[in-house]
């Protein structure tokens, strides 16, 4: 399993658009955003966790559809799959991928990106555990999407609309969670929220995803 | 829907079989059932999955890694600790440190075969294994195909051509074509 995860970070490296793709297209989005709105910092800050946290999210989403496809193209999904590493923890893997390419990258620069849109400092802290907690649920449910679609040319964009409402739990608790945080008030419960969504996705979409790639591989 | 049916056939431990068709009449459908990727319509498959290392038309190579890591990444997933065998078999080792994207279709090849020798696994399913291998190639082949049968392994292959195997049985896939008309006592099994 270790050996799978390391040769997907591997190749992730160094066929690029990995790490780069997806942070540089959320530093962009939010660098554009009081460009947009106008420079009063009141309203940025009040916008701030939506824009973050949705943003975070269309970053995840670039890379879903790299997740199967590639190794679906080569044959090598074919060698996995009658290779004695079972399919769940093949979905788990390719998700914990693409979270630690996509989901952390964006949680760690996302204090930083606070500033240009004048977070509140005390909703920063908020702002990464809302992200660290949850968007490994992104990546887990955008696998599933990715593994629906994967035999399918083009099969991008239908996983944006498969996996995009599957998204808006999230977003609610974890943008909430963020508000919350910059303005002053109890934020936990929220966040506890996030961490249940997470939980639930690690437990269940990795049978999800086997069972969509299983029917896919025939 | 239902290509094949009718088809029994057993393979034993030290014996090859050649599946021989004209193209399009269910060779890598069969192949596929056999490496549990396809679920057959009806009837039985009488081995372990575990039991099958599967080689497929495409190559499943990573063009980003080098030889040695493509070969080193499936020896991990198979829990092998010696790759120089395989390296040996299919002379690859003046290409190790080569990325596969550099490599000809033929040496592109000559990896996916050595890929089996890594499995450790009993059966192989290969589904036109000597596609663009010249012929000493070929030869190196053969010889991988009589070393894994020596060791009580065995193998079905799909071939259009003569791979010097003398031993092998060839099973004539076109007599087994679904004709929809004919259902009756149909059934779909094989044997280990």
């Amino acid at each position: 399993m270790i050996a799978l995860l390391r040769r997907d970070l591997a190749l992730t490296l160094r066929s690029g658009g990995g790490f780069g793709l997806a942070l540089a297209f959320f530093l962009i989005l939010v660098v554009l955003i009081p460009f947009g709105v106008g420079p009063q910092s009141e309203l940025l800050s009040r916008i701030a966790p939506g824009v973050l946290w949705v943003g975070a999210l269309l970053a995840c989403l670039l890379s879903l559809d790299r997740i199967f496809q590639l190794d679906f193209e080569d044959g090598s999904l074919d060698l996995l799959a009658t290779s004695p590493l079972p399919l769940e923890s093949l979905a788990l893997l390719k998700a914990l991928t693409h979270w630690l390419t996509t989901g952390l990258p964006l949680t760690v620069a996302a204090p930083f990106l606070g500033v240009f849109l004048s977070l509140p400092g005390e909703a920063v802290v908020w702002l990464v555990s809302s992200l660290a907690l949850g968007t490994p649920a992104l990546s887990l449910i955008g696998a599933f999407g990715a593994a629906l679609t994967v035999g399918l040319k083009r099969g991008g964009l239908l996983i944006s609309l498969l996996v995009l409402p599957l998204y808006v739990p999230t977003l609610i608790f974890g943008a909430e969670c963020v508000r919350r945080g910059a303005e002053g008030l109890a934020a936990s419960t929220p966040l506890l929220f996030v961490a249940g969504i997470t939980a639930g996705c690690v437990a269940a979409l990795p049978f999800a995803t086997a069972s969509a790639l299983r029917v896919n591989l025939r | 829907m239902t290509i094949l049916s009718g088809v029994s056939f057993s393979v034993g431990g030290g014996e090859a079989l050649i599946l021989r068709a004209p193209n399009g009449a269910g060779k890598t459908t069969l192949l596929r059932c056999l490496a549990g990727l396809t679920p057959p319509v009806s009837g039985e498959i009488g081995f372990g999955f575990d039991d099958v290392a599967y080689a497929a038309h495409a190559d499943g190579l990573k063009a980003q890694l080098s030889v040695a890591e493509n070969l080193r990444f499936w020896a991990e997933v198979y829990g092998t600790r010696d790759i120089a065998p395989a390296v040996e078999a299919f002379s690859l080792s003046a290409l190790m440190g080569r990325r596969a994207m550099h490599l000809s279709a033929g040496q592109k090849r000559r990896l996916s075969l050595a890929r089996l020798l890594l499995t450790g696994r009993s059966l192989w399913a290969l589904d036109e294994p000597t596609v663009s291998l010249d012929a000493e190639a070929v030869g190196w082949f053969a010889q991988a195909v009589t070393a894994h049968l020596e060791i009580g392994g065995a193998a079905i292959i799909a071939t259009h051509i003569d791979l010097g195997l003398p031993s092998a049985r060839v099973l004539e896939l076109s007599q087994f074509r679904h004709d929809p008309d004919t259902t009756s006592g149909a059934f779909d099994e094989a044997f280990l």
